[in-house]
């Protein structure tokens, strides 16, 4: 899917493909275009009037409640300016790092706290799970794939509601197990009260819904051609030679989805802190996620102008980031089929 | 590449096995690498299902159980005796004789209390000290099944079911429509621009919500939308990034034969479309189809920005979530309403799992 996004440049059209078209050619643009009508209606309506609409709000110091009466001013870059100075937002790179020791913690930090924690996992875990259901020896292969994809489906504030109740201090199965297995009770985490087991807690939940990413994987891995393994054992490749030599090569796009999809989808986390905690950030501030922070001046306060310098910050942060990621993508990430077209 | 699709998953990787035993492992060592590494992956998967468990366990709890501290997991009751049209509490009460005995409590004391036993009430009251809360019960099985009607009857489930049953159909449909018409456009027609617009398109699954959300909010106020369905099921109708790319990819691998041969014969695009493509392309809308309606039946995003105010409008997920605030204290009936949320979508899984697995394939291996 991302293939063609690498390599844009190869789809520009030049103007002479324009000038010189026959009347065929004419045609084949015109029923074309009709059939794309539906999407450039929507991107225009719902993409790109409101990418340049919440542009503008943020140089406004707009309200839900202006009206003719009241209205609104250009404020040039006061509100950029008010994000750069607010602790909370925590745009500052310098409040990121230790914010545990310094204080309550800035929303960037705790984003980024929670993405160097959760996307790890969000990655290794579907692979390891992926190796698992590829293995040869693997018996019922088929209902183990349909077992592990299942709680994808499991609508999330239900899952929070199951994953809540199992990592409950008091009567949750972990700890009653981590009793069980000699841990001390006061040992014992306290999980989504805790400003430490807070992000595993929200990571464990989050483990729940790689069924997709498991079959991604698997079938990338299912796709390498066995020859290739056949080969490298007549050259007496081991199996670490053969994973990080074939293995890893070829499955390098579908790691590469997983990871880009993983750190967007990262940098707009709040549906969980929102349920679970009603979105006041507790404990401590620990749960207050930049695109929390984002909602509740969007929604909560109806602050419009502020909410939308907070987006467009959060818009350029993630552009920037799959710039760089689509960037070293040459080096690291392989299609097989780029020779062919 | 293109063929996902049509190949079953499960026969490649069955082909490889059987490639793989023939050339590499011995009977024995096969059988035994098969048996642990299947009992790994149970182990693993046991953990990972655990929660589903504790759910039926916990919704069939009630509130004595949940609120006494050492009671068993699995849903139980304290048994009760009646003595003289009164119902006395069954405790485990060790006796200075070292053996223990379940008596009936009569009389509770914070020091000491009195007993009476069941099977033998003659021997009248007996004087034990020692603090009752202390005492363990001769748990038995006993599932409540009242928490269902009671979590079912809180948030009116059939109102909220029958919301959220209306958004996925009519969203279902929008999207069908318009992501066939869109993805038809991008891979059966050749226009300079086209590959950039599908660049376009498929860029848009980068773009944060809230870069969006917050104009488009806006706007939806001031025209009287929020509190209604239409800023959720509009833009449905106007194709999406996943569903057209999907639905591109299974277009390109259909025959472009029997297109071109229905262009001869004088039909117009939208007639091929009709009458050729779409006759070919049922499994493809299925996968959409199941995707759509698990999407519709989680979605919290929409509901949370734009019904928040109208109750009566909430779909089950949504609506699930205020059992957060009400129930705090009674998670029994937050799990029988998260069971009660769950259980269609874990039926239209098993139903048609198949669908799922292909979509899923297409959208992330394919380029």
């Amino acid at each position: 899917m991302f293939e063609e996004l690498s390599n844009f440049r190869k789809y520009l059209p030049s103007r002479k493909s324009f000038r010189n078209m026959t009347p065929l050619a004419r045609r084949e643009l015109k029923s074309g275009m009709a059939f794309l009508t539906p999407w450039i209606i929507g991107f225009f309506a719902f993409t790109l009037l409101p990418i340049v609409a919440s542009l503008i709000f943020s140089f406004m110091n707009l309200s839900i409640t202006d009206g003719l009466l009241s209205p609104p001013k250009f404020v040039g870059f006061d509100n950029y300016v008010t994000l750069l100075n607010d602790r909370q937002a925590g745009v500052d790179p310098r409040t990121w790092i230790n914010w545990f020791s310094s204080g309550t913690p800035t929303s960037m930090g705790v984003t980024i706290t929670f993405a160097l924690v959760s996307l790890p996992i969000g990655i290794l875990f579907p692979l390891g799970l992926a190796v698992l259901m590829n293995n040869p020896n693997l018996k019922g292969k088929m209902l183990f794939r349909s077992l592990f994809y299942m709680p994808f489906i499991v609508p999330f504030v239900a899952s929070v509601f199951l994953w809540g109740g199992m990592l409950n201090s008091e009567t949750g199965w972990i700890n009653r197990v981590l009793i069980a297995l000699g841990m001390a009770k006061e040992a014992t985490p306290d999980w989504a009260n805790s400003t430490f087991w807070v992000y595993p807690t929200y990571t464990i939940m989050g483990i729940w819904g790689v069924g997709n990413a498991m079959l991604i994987m698997l079938a990338g891995l299912q796709s390498v051609p066995t020859e290739l393994y056949d080969a490298a054992t007549v050259d007496g490749a081991n199996g670490w030679h053969t994973f990080w030599k074939i293995t890893f090569p070829m499955i390098s796009p579908v790691i590469f989805y997983n990871l880009t999809l993983g750190i967007v989808g990262v940098f707009q986390y709040f549906l969980v802190p929102l349920v679970v905690n009603n979105g006041t950030g507790r404990p401590g501030g620990a749960t207050m996620f930049y695109s929390l922070y984002l909602f509740r001046n969007f929604f909560t306060f109806q602050d419009m102008s502020y909410g939308s310098t907070l987006a467009w910050f959060l818009f350029i942060i993630i552009l920037l980031i799959t710039f760089v990621l689509f960037g070293t993508a040459k080096y690291w990430v392989y299609y097989a089929g780029e020779s062919r077209s | 590449m293109t063929k996902v699709l049509s190949t079953n998953v499960q026969e490649k990787s069955s082909a490889r096995e059987k490639a793989v035993s023939r050339t590499v492992s011995p009977n024995w060592r096969k059988n035994l690498n098969g048996f642990t590494i299947t009992a790994f992956t149970l182990a693993i998967l046991v953990l990972f299902l655990s929660p589903f468990a504790f759910m039926i366990f916990t919704s069939l709890k009630t509130q004595d159980q949940i609120s006494i501290v050492g009671a068993p997991i699995y849903p139980a009751a304290p048994p009760k005796f009646e003595y003289n049209g009164e119902q006395l509490e069954i405790f485990i009460v060790p006796l200075p004789d070292g053996t223990t005995k379940e008596l009936a409590m009569f009389k509770k004391g914070q020091k000491e209390s009195t007993f009476i036993d069941p099977a033998n009430l003659d021997a009248g009251e007996i004087l034990w000290t020692g603090s009752w809360r202390l005492l363990d019960r001769p748990w038995e099985f006993s599932p409540t099944y009242s928490n269902y009607s009671e979590a079912w009857g809180a948030i009116n489930y059939p109102q909220k079911l029958w919301n959220t049953f209306q958004y996925a159909i009519v969203s279902v449909i929008g999207t069908l429509i318009s992501c066939t018409l869109v993805a038809y456009g991008f891979a059966r027609f050749r226009f300079p621009g086209r590959d950039l617009l599908f660049i376009v398109l498929i860029s848009t699954i980068f773009l944060p919500a809230f870069v969006t959300v917050i104009p488009t909010y806006t706007f939806f106020v001031k025209i009287g939308w929020v509190g209604t369905w239409l800023p959720l099921i509009v833009p449905h109708f106007f194709a999406n990034a996943y569903n057209v790319f999907l639905l591109r990819q299974y277009f390109l691998t259909l025959p472009r034969e029997l297109d071109e041969a229905a262009m001869i014969d004088g039909a117009s695009p939208l007639r091929v479309l009709w009458s050729v493509i779409i006759p070919q392309s049922y499994p493809v809308f299925m996968a959409i189809t199941v995707f759509h309606i698990v999407f519709a039946w989680n979605d919290y995003f929409g509901p949370v920005v734009y019904l928040a105010s109208a109750p009566d409008k909430w779909p089950i997920s949504y609506a699930l979530s205020m059992f957060n605030g009400i129930y705090g204290q009674r998670p029994q009936l937050i799990q029988a309403g998260a069971l009660m949320a769950l259980i269609l979508p874990l039926i239209l899984f098993v139903v048609a799992q198949r669908f799922f697995v292909q979509g899923i394939v297409v959208t992330g291996v394919e380029k």
